[in-house]
């Protein structure tokens, strides 16, 4: 069991702060890092695989520094999220030679074995730049997993992946995680990740939003305070009628839009009693528009929740 | 927890942490492998062709039209294959040996691996040095041999010279491609500014460069008085050895603490 702890690490560039103070431990099974584009994802896991030194704090592979540590890529795998690799090579060969950088005894055998992990076999004799974004993303896995890491660390893996190759690849790590390997994977897509990770770590402008299963992250983004923008035959009416109503907070008349402002305390409840107590006082919807659903302003309200 | 599961790939016995000690040496075989296939590969070859080329044509028209002389294979020599051809060529193999990895990431591949970074390091140099030594010192003598059939010993002068230079040129400029995404540039300007106009007009700055170390050794190994250098055999020499050695450091160095920036 390997477990990745990240003590109190924070990272600036320059004047930049880009991961702030974050304290997380990830041990086996698929955890799911999610954020906005510009979180820190990505900062953080280029210090999980020792590509970057934390500013302050520590992150360490079962209780040792990774930073500086070559010994410590023995038991992890990395697919980066940039797409370079030696497209000159076929994928064999790019397999072989991860295998043999990692020092393996047999290294045709476990490449063998890695690309038929991912499926890769019947286009593993073509040169890597032929390849689709999928394939690339699959050769990639492959040289990750050649030496049987036992941690995976995957970033934006599913980005600009067809949804085919999408549900391929959460299979694949889906089995690493119950094969009692920590995998840990980065996406900015809140559905990406509860298909996936039971375990989730939120990020938002490089702090620790929130962390935990993922029904409970799921609440806490769907109970947040939602607004809405509503049109309607008779905004007056059915400002008056929605205000009676306990999962409304908030109404506003906005003359120059000529619609209603709406907050929304209970988010089921409210999308259910809106068009019902519309119909009963036969006002007609014109408009009904979430004013705020952008990814940035749920994570925002994560942040100060 | 040792969980083994079986999945299609077998079953999963996690690698016992770190009993194996990390991979050192001068020379990895893999990394040598990759960067000699990024570095021959297509473009490059060629470019690093052109030149070598470029240098045998004028030695063959200057020989057919000009016959046989000293000082004009010692001008040439120095002027066109020492001075210009082998930082150029200097500038393509140790920029190219390790500048373009680290510019589209893929140098992360060779990172994430049990090897020291030194290794990395001193394989790319030595890569770097042999393609070098092998795309100027070889023409440089056969450019001798056509021009005045290696009198005064010169052809086999000024290919060691070359050889020597290749060696520190590619220490250099394999640093600069540790350090800058910019090396090619920053290698052109310092091979072509400094070395070529700078350490020819001004007489302190020739002191200073590697074209005047390697000309002493040219000037020692020399049977006549064609080739004349500023510096004598040992400091030559001595900052050759220095200039390397500082440079692979360096690079050493840096490569260590190389910061992968995220996309972000």
């Amino acid at each position: 069991m390997t477990t990745i702890g990240i003590d109190k690490a924070s990272r600036w560039f320059g004047n930049v702060v880009a991961v702030n103070d974050i304290t997380m431990s990830i041990g086996p099974g698929v955890t799911g890092l999610l954020g906005p584009n510009g979180a820190g994802k990505s900062t953080l896991i280029n210090m999980m695989a020792g590509f970057l030194s934390p500013s302050t704090g520590a992150v360490t592979l079962d209780g040792a520094a990774i930073w500086r540590n070559e010994q410590a890529y023995r038991q992890i795998g990395i697919v980066p999220e940039r797409e370079s690799m030696y497209d000159f090579l076929t994928a064999r060969e790019f397999v072989v030679a991860n295998a043999e950088l990692h020092g393996l005894p047999d290294p045709g055998a476990a490449a063998q074995r890695a690309l038929a992990t991912v499926e890769m076999e019947y286009a593993q004799d073509r040169r890597i730049e032929t390849y689709s974004k999928g394939m690339r993303q699959r050769a990639k896995m492959a040289s990750a997993l050649v030496h049987d890491p036992s941690v995976l660390l995957l970033d934006e893996p599913f980005n600009g992946m067809d949804p085919r190759q999408r549900l391929h690849l959460m299979d694949l790590l889906r089995r690493m995680g119950a094969e009692g390997r920590t995998v840990l994977f980065s996406s900015h897509i809140l559905e990406e990740v509860e298909q996936l990770a039971h375990h989730i770590e939120v990020v938002v402008a490089g702090r620790h939003a929130a962390s935990g299963d993922f029904r409970k992250i799921r609440r806490l983004m769907t109970d947040r305070p939602h607004r809405y923008l509503v049109r309607s035959s008779d905004d007056r009416q059915l400002a008056s009628v929605l205000i009676a109503h306990a999962s409304t907070a908030g109404i506003e008349l906005d003359w120059t839009e000529k619609a209603l402002r709406i907050q929304a305390v209970d988010f089921a409840a409210f999308t259910e009693f809106l068009p019902r107590i519309a119909r009963d006082h036969g006002i007609r919807l014109f408009t009904v528009s979430p004013s705020d659903e952008s990814l940035e302003s749920v994570f925002s309200y994560l942040v100060t929740a | 927890m040792s969980t083994t599961a079986a999945g299609p790939a077998g079953v999963h016995t996690p690698n016992p942490p770190a009993l194996a000690p990390v991979q050192a040496g001068i020379y990895h075989a893999t990394v040598g492998r990759l960067t000699y296939r990024a570095l021959l590969g297509r473009r490059r070859a060629l470019l690093l062709l052109a030149l070598p080329l470029l240098l045998l044509v004028i030695v063959s028209a200057v020989r057919a039209l000009a016959g046989q002389d000293d000082t004009t294979t010692a001008n040439l020599l120095q002027g066109f294959a020492l001075s210009a051809m082998v930082p150029l060529i200097g500038v393509i193999a140790g920029t190219g040996a390790i500048g373009p990895e680290i510019d589209d990431g893929s140098i992360v591949y060779l990172l994430a691996k049990p090897i020291k970074r030194a290794t990395i390091i001193s394989t790319k140099l030595l890569v770097a040095m042999a393609v070098s030594i092998a795309f100027c010192a070889i023409p440089t003598l056969l450019a001798g041999f056509v021009l005045n059939g290696n009198g005064q010993r010169l052809a086999v002068a000024f290919a060691v010279a070359a050889a020597v230079a290749s060696v520190a040129y590619s220490a250099i400029f394999l640093m600069l491609g540790v350090i800058t995404r910019h090396a090619v540039v920053v290698g052109l300007v310092y091979a072509l500014v400094w070395e070529g106009v700078i350490g020819n007009v001004v007489p302190g700055a020739r002191t200073l460069s590697v074209q005047q170390w390697s000309l002493a050794v040219a000037q020692h190994l020399s049977a006549g008085s064609a080739v004349t250098s500023d510096v004598s055999l040992t400091t030559g020499v001595v900052l050759l050895v220095l200039v390397t050695a500082a440079a692979t450091w360096f690079a050493v160095r840096k490569l260590a603490t190389l910061k992968l920036a995220g996309e972000e």
